[in-house]
């Protein structure tokens, strides 16, 4: 129920600079996921949003009211801005109960304490934590503190929800749970929700968009489908996807039909449609072809003339699905097979591809040419 | 909207930034305790290292010549430190003097406590339940106390009066008075006997130090040695000991500084065979009014502090501490010792009862006889505890409990050690808070050095620098800040609370180092101001360690006499300056009275703190 607007956005710690001149639009009722590997800035985006970081450059308006024109050093307190935040440590204070950790801002906004009961018991509920109110932090598992540092966040029902790695101490399966239980949350209250992660996947079952950062600047910011189909450069596309996409080296000739791409996977010609628009017109020059492990086709018998040959390397069924790392020429190859199929090593296979499919990449810019369509 | 399309506005920006610093508390509470700080630590430096420059009244004269006035700027103080027929007898033997002690008790002590501590925490001894708590109880004593019961072992005649309890066996055996004082003398008196005073009760600061080093040490690290084939004295030389190097090395820092600085020991063994130590010869420098040539020397004592720190911080280097490295919750294997079991055991139980126990009976002992050094039960009396005043027994003191200036002293080192432990772990804590707040930056360093600043200004010459600055009104722009605080509680309060201020900031540092920042910052989301963080978080979850801060500056308050000894007047006495005026006046028994309630109160307070508040004297100190 907010919209956020960052721009110019400048952070340093002592002489490290670690956010660099951000610009970042957020809609209202959005769940924008902040992505990145460690260490990249997406924290301290977040930790900025929420006012506990004050920016030397730069200007935060939420729903056009300036909270942050760090030019005249104006910045609002945390409490002004409407938001809540969950830490990646959840943050609970030891010393308090669940019923009190979760009604600590309602006191502090002297509430009466039938709202507050009330309230409490709503988020309690909402989060299926009812019947541990009276008990501290320390008596609950990881899950149920976990959903106990959420209630905290939302019994002040705030336009603006801010997570930071909230799923990251939890094992597999709760993750799971806990992945749907949020996205709900969303859908039901509406909220504007920033959600830091480092896991892509988090990112891209949850989100209706994703930042991906890179040391301190935003590289890409797009719907989950559309980072993953078309990254516009190499590190998107490295950093989005499990497992990860096959980069195969090649060379390209371009002319204004289109270009033809000479590589390990053999010769594959490309429409001019097709192509991003600052794709060169013509003459030649080193591309890398992102292929998805899933749009591979692997057979152990050639059935189109098409077809790579290579070797099996290792096969690793896993029940629903089967990966398999192909050598194909000098390069080795990720093929994910619905279904399981037994490989055995040195095994001759042929893998197929639709070349629609495939992105290119000019190598020494690192730049998306060619779209997946 | 574009940058340039912003208004922008210098006003509004200083406005804002104004609002900013003054509105939040924080920055006000630096400010103050930096300005405090700066008022109470640098300042009286500052102005004792002035005074010395200063030709006073007194001194007029020997300086000799007409054309000086006083309060001209002079080095005739200096001079007569470091260069006049006065210097050897002044300056150079004092200082060897103190060296000597200095080192000594640093070896001695370390040794000691290192191997004590490894016992304790790293072998399979027996009993170790009993021993962990006899360790500690030195500590509690005052080592003022023990030179007190060291006397009544080993007093001679010729020296000390009454022969003292091994004197008088020895007499008894039929030895003449000539081979008792060829013997015993060396041992009673002089630097041995403060040496081996002193080692007994410095150890405790090594065993507390070097016994949490060697249990954060994961034993793993010790198995790899074994597994490898090392035997056991090459893992212990090769792996166990560079790792508690660091707690080893900070440990004879705390110890030197403190040798250096010590009076009331000196005082006691020293003086009778006429060995001085700077620590003396500041003290009755001081006493005589020389005030300058004390300040000089105070200002050399703080120097060969600051050396030894320096050393140390060289030595030290980037190692500062292994322990984290290691990590506590790695399994501890005890190693055996094997063949060598009882026999340590049995040492170590002899030495608990000839160190510990012993002093402490014979004190009580002394305390119930009507003279001293006759040892039957004819000379039993409860006199010196609660006895009216007689005319024919110490000119009519009465007993302790019958004695209004045992009483008022009694009140007044509650008063003290209650007022100092709160205010002290009050301050303590926020300064920590502030340490612990402001790390690598720098207002936060400048408050951790400035705090330091005390640690290393030995106890005697701090209480002279207090004295020296308080005795006279504290005037800014002919304003009368701060009255003349000589003879008032107010400055013993004042004097005793920056002393301990090193001990107690670090306490609150690492106490407020455990509290995760976020758990603050969570509360700031949730729209509490500073106040209402500090009491609803901060202050709950630091509990435990005001508790281990409160002891810490309990105890050592409590036993003061070094750093008040300069500064109390008749209305103020304390219990241990009561002691050492009995003492003095050759009233020993009163003395043994005093010393023996002092300390029990030290033990109770611990002991209940040790039951109820889970109070760990060692997590305050190795901070």
């Amino acid at each position: 129920m907010s919209k956020i607007v960052l721009q110019n956005v400048d952070k340093f710690y002592g002489k490290n600079h670690v956010l660099k001149d951000l610009n970042l639009t957020i809609n209202d009722g959005e769940f924008m996921t902040l992505l990145g590997p460690s260490g990249c800035g997406k924290t301290t985006t977040l930790r900025v949003v929420s006012g506990l970081e004050k920016p030397q450059n730069g200007f935060i308006y939420m729903d056009d009211k300036e909270i942050v024109n760090a030019k005249e050093a104006k910045f609002a307190p945390p409490s002004q801005r409407n938001l809540n935040l969950v830490f990646q440590s959840y943050a609970l204070w030891p010393h308090m109960t669940v019923f009190d950790n979760v009604s600590f801002g309602l006191k502090i906004r002297k509430e009466s304490s039938d709202v507050i009961a009330k309230k409490v018991a709503s988020a309690l509920e909402r989060m299926q934590i009812g019947e541990y109110a009276k008990r501290y932090p320390t008596e609950l598992s990881g899950g149920q503190q976990q959903r106990v540092a959420i209630a905290r966040a939302i019994v002040s029902e705030p336009r603006l929800l801010l997570l930071d790695e909230p799923l990251s101490n939890l094992d597999a399966k709760l993750r799971v749970d806990m992945r749907s239980e949020l996205k709900r949350l969303h859908h039901d209250t509406g909220t504007t929700i920033i959600y830091v992660t480092h896991d892509q996947v988090e990112a891209l079952t949850m989100s209706t968009r994703i930042a991906l950062f890179r040391k301190g600047e935003l590289v890409q910011v797009a719907p989950p489908l559309e980072l993953y189909d078309n990254p516009v450069n190499l590190y998107t596309a490295d950093f989005i996807g499990n497992p990860s996409i096959n980069f195969v080296k090649g060379t390209a000739e371009v002319d204004g039909a289109g270009m033809k791409v000479t590589s390990s996977m053999g010769q594959v010609g490309f429409e001019r449609a097709d192509m991003t628009e600052s794709a060169p017109q013509s003459g030649s020059l080193a591309v890398t072809l992102g292929i998805r492990p899933e749009q591979l086709t692997i057979s152990t018998e050639r059935d189109d003339a098409h077809q790579i040959e290579g070797r099996v390397y290792s096969g690793m069924p896993a029940g629903s699905e089967t990966l398999v790392s192909v050598r194909v020429g000098e390069d080795l190859l990720t093929v994910k097979e619905l279904g399981s199929t037994h490989y055995s090593g040195d095994q001759v296979v042929y893998l197929g591809y639709n070349p629609k499919k495939v992105n290119v990449f000019a190598t020494e810019s690192e730049n998306l040419i060619k779209y997946c369509v | 909207m574009k940058d340039s399309e912003h208004s922008y506005s210098r006003v509004r920006r200083l406005k804002n930034q104004i609002k900013a610093v003054v509105t939040n508390p924080y920055n006000v509470i630096v400010l103050v305790a930096i300005i405090l700080l700066t008022y109470l630590i640098v300042f009286p430096l500052v102005d004792m290292l002035s005074r010395t420059f200063v030709l006073s009244q007194r001194d007029l004269r020997a300086v000799g010549g007409t054309g000086h006035v006083a309060g001209e700027f002079t080095f005739y103080y200096w001079q007569k430190l470091f260069a006049s027929d006065l210097t050897k007898s002044l300056l150079v033997m004092p200082l060897l003097h103190s060296l000597e002690i200095g080192f000594a008790v640093s070896v001695g002590s370390i040794v000691l406590g290192a191997v004590l501590a490894w016992l304790m925490v790293r072998s399979d001894l027996p009993f170790k339940p009993f021993f962990s708590l006899a360790v500690i109880i030195p500590y509690m004593i005052p080592s003022w106390v023990k030179s007190q019961a060291w006397l009544s072992m080993f007093r001679t005649p010729r020296i000390g009066g009454s022969p003292g309890f091994f004197t008088a066996l020895m007499l008894k055996a039929g030895i003449s008075n000539e081979v008792i004082e060829a013997i015993i003398a060396p041992i009673a008196y002089g630097p041995l006997a403060i040496v081996v005073v002193l080692s007994l009760h410095y150890y405790a600061y090594t065993y507390l130090l070097v016994s949490a080093a060697l249990n954060s040490i994961n034993s793993e690290l010790e198995e790899m040695g074994e597994i490898q084939g090392a035997s056991k004295a090459l893992i212990l030389r090769r792996i166990t000991f560079p790792l508690v190097l660091p707690a080893m090395l900070s440990a004879v820092i705390l110890t030197f500084s403190k040798a250096i600085g010590t009076f009331g020991v000196i005082n006691y063994l020293g003086s009778p065979v006429r060995f001085r130590t700077l620590s003396s010869e500041l003290y009755s420098n001081s006493q005589s009014q020389n005030t300058q040539i004390a300040f000089a020397m105070a200002i050399l004592m703080i120097c060969i502090a600051a050396i030894s720190v320096f050393i140390n911080q060289q030595l030290i280097g980037s190692r500062k501490s292994y322990a984290t490295i290691g990590g506590k919750g790695g399994r501890s294997t005890p190693i055996g010792l094997g063949v060598w079991k009882p026999l340590i055991t049995v040492i170590l139980l002899a030495f608990f009862v000839v160190a510990i126990i012993m002093p402490v009976l014979i004190l009580i002992l002394e305390s119930c006889m009507l003279q001293q050094g006759t040892y039957s039960l004819e000379n039993f009396t409860l006199y010196y505890w609660a006895g009216s005043g007689n005319p024919d027994i110490m000119e009519g003191l009465p007993g302790i409990f019958k004695n209004e200036q045992f009483l008022l002293s009694l009140f007044n080192s509650c008063r003290l050690t209650l007022v100092n432990g709160v205010f002290g772990t009050i301050f303590g804590q926020i300064l920590g808070y502030i340490c612990a707040k402001g790390r690598g930056r720098f207002h936060g360093k400048l408050v951790e050095q400035l705090v330091f600043i005390p640690y290393l200004i030995p106890s005697i010459a701090f209480g002279g620098i207090y004295l020296s600055m308080f005795s006279r009104p504290q005037q800014l722009f002919g304003v009368t800040l701060i009255p003349a605080l000589y003879g008032t509680f107010t400055l013993l309060t004042v004097t005793s609370v920056v002393k301990h201020l090193p001990f107690a900031s670090r306490a609150g540092t690492s106490n407020m180092l455990q509290i995760s920042g976020e758990l603050e910052e969570a509360a700031t989301i949730e729209g509490a101001g500073f106040f209402k963080r500090f009491i609803k978080i901060v202050f709950p979850l630091s509990k435990g360690g005001f508790i281990s801060g409160f002891m810490l500056i309990f105890v050592s308050i409590m036993k003061e006499l070094d750093l008040i000894i300069l500064i109390m007047t008749p209305s103020t006495t304390t219990l241990p300056y009561l002691a050492f005026q009995y003492q003095n006046n050759n009233a020993p028994q009163s003395s043994d009275c005093v010393a023996i309630v002092m300390f029990s109160i030290v033990f109770l307070v611990y002991a209940l703190a040790n039951i109820f508040g889970d109070a760990d004297l060692a997590k305050s100190m190795a901070g």
